[in-house]
């Protein structure tokens, strides 16, 4: 270990993060791989490591002999400040060795307000910040995840960026870099060819146009730009690579537990939900998979939690018999399951009592919104008479704590909405009056509101968000309502709302905005401890721009957006008529129950059916 | 026979490994490999493991011992071997036994350390002659709140001998009441004799002894 790491280890918190050397972890000869790759986490060691799709990417792009993909994450401040303080650059944790030496980094761009911490590994790392800036084709610094499905706002960073699903795009991506840097390619000729992989977009070759007004006039293609970028996926899950011998922190993380990855995609087609639509067509793992893939990571780890994941647990097929299959392991060997993702509306108590023979969790449900005209507004499929219904089945089964979370600022709210979700959490609290058996244990029933977020590619994409003094009021309106001693109301803050949002519409312009907050001392925004929303406007200012310009202008329905390049499957005619069927209050039918046609199936080969 | 005692080794990077997330980390080693770990009984069941004298953050050790329990007999010879194969780096196994001695017999803990001096060492001497005086005074702070502990008596058999960066110390500390954690060591350097305080200094523990200076495993 290097003397200035292992001087200033001792001094900053929790160093079991900045070590490596974990159970399971990959170490290569750095003398016979052929491609080193960074793979660069913008958040905490504890973040990054509970990031499943960052697991996933590890182990597939390591299971290629050749290349050596190793784990980068963001220091946290005291640590970031020491590293500086004593010229340590960024290193990775499996070999320590600097990012710069590595050919190849990636980043993970799950949420915008990681945004800044990517600058601020670049720089730490020693490299320029700007594409353009690095001239040399190595390193390549590209960028994956579900933020980028806008990939303006980060553009002016990143070489390219990886749309969809990495298992094989990434591995694409790799192979051609290796062949241009063994050839001796430029920079420029290796982009080029790889704008020719499907599911690449090379920002560099796109040039935004702007209007008057500021509005996007055009995403001009220049030569070799491929006129639209379609994001890949995994057509079959059972054969796609699956992490079953993860790493094991040695110190606590986020979610320190095994998890099952049940299937990709969502049925329900709530309207404000990104992710619904971005992580289309349904696809799922089949139940002996997911058994054997469960079985073998706690058997691998030790962990003793396991979990199943997707969009919406109770959407799967054969849940009850994945259930019970890991129960037969895990039961007896002390090893929870959790179920996390279920639907107020099919939740069923009979699988949930089953899973809690070994331990019990709380219970969380989100209706995200107070009404039932709301709900049929954002395509929430589910109705207080089954919402009560199953608070009364959990209570009756003795749970005592039940978690609800709510938008405010939803497209057509009204006050009687925001009204509604204190009458909502009166309701669950009657039902807990008649039917708990055991009274003197208490309830607990937590209402917790966000500030809704209108996201690319979702049908609400054109939506403005409300100002954030108008959901300051809703806040205040709503805690007003709330008069019960048992109902306990949590609230978003206003301004970390409305700076994600205008960072998740942002065009290209907002990358100067995010370099700017940068110089300004911005990073690790998603915390707390971090966010400043004055140094926010000020770096909005320095580059002559308008956050609310971004967060809460409408969206013509005929305006150039800054995402229009990418098409992450699902049609923008089927995104417009959910929009126009919103104000309507109309429902659309989930996938099972009527197939809408979203085109989401045509990225799947020929004879493979969407499980929607 | 259900109480086991195993010796390892804590060093590299996972000295850095805190003492409760060690806890952690050794479950999960013995459920990987197999170990009929017994649990407590109730609600929420953990298993027995107890460390006999926690390592501070960051020192290395080639000496833990840690006590637990299993529900059956198995092959302690064979044990360590089996841990190893599934351990993180620099956590190592190197023999499992049935306890003779209850781990309250332990007092005295031997140790190596490094004082790193950027600027050229002092005389090994100088360092001696400073544990050997008769008070050594060290300011620390305590759960209840700062107190002086007297090193003199509490560090014993001090030597130091130059090495590569500054000089390779050795000595005993006492390792129950009082508890004397090596670092405090440089602390006292820091607050009675500042000009041999070293510029970094690392810890290893080497052994464990009773009253007697004997060997305690």
């Amino acid at each position: 270990m290097d003397k200035r790491l292992r001087r200033i280890l001792p001094t900053v918190q929790k160093p079991a993060r900045y070590t490596g050397g974990e159970y399971n972890e990959i170490i290569k000869d750095k003398r016979s791989v052929k491609l080193r790759m960074a793979f660069c986490f913008p958040d905490t060691y504890e973040i990054g490591m509970s990031n499943l799709g960052m697991r996933i990417l590890y182990g597939c792009i390591n299971a290629v002999p050749e290349f050596w993909c190793e784990r980068v994450f963001a220091p946290w401040g005291d640590m970031a400040e020491a590293m500086r303080r004593e010229n340590i650059p960024l290193y990775a944790l499996e070999s320590g060795d600097p990012v710069a030496d590595f050919d190849v980094l990636g980043f993970s761009l799950g949420y915008e307000m990681a945004y800044c911490t990517v600058l601020d590994m670049l720089d730490m790392a020693g490299l320029p910040l700007r594409s353009e800036e690095r001239t040399e084709l190595v390193p390549l610094v590209f960028a994956g995840g579900t933020s980028i499905c806008n990939p303006e706002p980060m553009a002016p960073f990143m070489d390219l960026m990886a749309l969809g699903e990495g298992e094989e795009l990434d591995i694409e991506i790799l192979r051609l870099f290796q062949k241009a840097r063994d050839e001796g390619w430029t920079k420029r000729a290796f982009l080029l060819e790889a704008a020719k992989i499907p599911g690449v977009y090379v920002p560099s070759l796109y040039e935004p146009v702007y209007n008057d007004d500021g509005t996007l006039a055009e995403m001009k293609a220049l030569p070799g730009a491929p006129e639209k970028v379609t994001k890949r996926i995994v057509a079959d899950l059972d054969a796609a690579y699956y992490p079953t011998n993860p790493i094991v922190p040695s110190t606590e993380v986020v979610h320190d537990r095994v998890n099952v990855e049940l299937f990709r995609g969502c049925v329900r087609g709530c309207r404000f939900c990104q992710a619904g639509y971005a992580y289309r067509p349904i696809r799922a793992r089949s139940p002996q998979k997911l058994i054997e893939q469960g079985i073998e990571a706690v058997r691998n780890t030790g962990c003793q939690e396991a979990t199943l994941l997707s969009l919406s647990s109770s959407d799967y097929r054969n849940l009850g018999e994945v259930c019970d299959g890991l129960l037969d392991y895990c039961e007896p060997r002390n090893v929870s399951l959790s179920l996390p993702s279920l639907r107020a509306d099919n939740f069923s108590m009979e699988l949930m009592s089953r899973l809690q023979k070994v331990r019990r969790g709380g219970l969380t449900f989100a209706p995200e919104a107070g009404t039932q005209r709301l709900r049929d507004v954002i395509n929430k499929n589910v109705t207080e008479e089954e919402l009560l219904n199953t608070c009364r089945i959990a209570f009756e089964g003795g749970w005592s704590g039940i978690k609800l979370y709510f938008m405010l600022g939803l497209p057509t709210e009204t006050d009687e909405d925001v009204v509604g979700i204190a009458e909502l959490a009166d309701r669950v609290l009657h039902t807990w009056r008649q039917h708990s058996p055991n009274k003197q244990r208490g309830v607990r029933i937590t209402v917790s509101t966000s500030c809704f977020i209108p996201k690319p590619h979702s049908p609400f994409q054109w939506e403005p968000q409300v100002t954030m003094d108008e959901y300051r009021r809703r806040v205040n309106l709503l805690r007003g309502s709330i008069r019960a001693r048992n109902v306990q109301y949590n609230w978003h803050d206003a301004d970390t709302s409305f700076i994600e949002a205008a960072l998740s519409r942002g065009d290209r312009r907002v990358g100067g905005v995010i370099e700017a907050a940068w110089r300004r001392g911005a990073r690790m925004e998603a915390w707390s401890d971090y966010f400043d929303f004055k140094r926010w406007l000020a770096a909005f200012a320095d580059c002559g721009l308008d956050p609310a310009f971004y967060a809460t202008r409408e969206r013509g329905e005929g305006e150039r957006l800054p995402w229009d390049r990418i098409d992450m499957g699902v049609r923008r005619d089927i995104l417009l008529r959910e929009r126009h069927r919103a104000y309507r209050a109309e429902l659309s039918p989930d996938c099972r129950a009527q197939c809408s046609a979203c085109g989401a199936a045509a990225l799947l080969p020929k004879g493979v059916k969407c499980d929607g | 026979m259900d109480k086991l005692r195993i010796r390892f080794e804590k060093a590299g990077k996972a000295a850095y490994i805190s003492h409760l997330d060690l806890m952690h980390v050794v479950q999960r080693v013995f459920l990987r490999a197999g170990t009929p770990l017994k649990y407590s009984e109730g609600f929420n069941p953990h298993p027995q493991l107890s460390i006999c004298v926690p390592l501070p953050l960051g020192m290395e050790s080639g000496c833990e011992l840690m006590d637990f329990r299993v529900t059956r007999d198995i092959d302690a010879a064979a044990l360590p071997g089996e841990l190893n194969a599934v351990s993180p780096e620099g956590l190592r196994f190197i023999e499992c036994y049935e306890p003779q001695r209850k781990a309250s017999e332990i007092k005295w803990l031997r140790c190596a350390g490094i004082y790193e001096y950027d600027a050229g060492a002092p005389e090994a001497s100088a360092l001696e002659g400073f544990y050997s005086r008769g008070s050594v005074p060290v300011l620390r702070r305590t759960k209840r709140g700062e107190g002086v502990l007297e090193l003199a008596g509490n560090v014993r058999d001090f030597t130091a001998a130059p090495c590569e960066g500054g000089l390779r110390v050795e000595c005993a500390v006492s390792a129950a009441e009082p508890s004397v954690n090596p670092e405090l060591l440089v602390r006292a350097l820091e607050q009675n004799e500042p000009g041999l305080r070293p510029d970094f200094a690392s810890w290893r523990r080497l052994e464990f002894y009773d009253k007697d200076m004997t060997a305690f495993r």
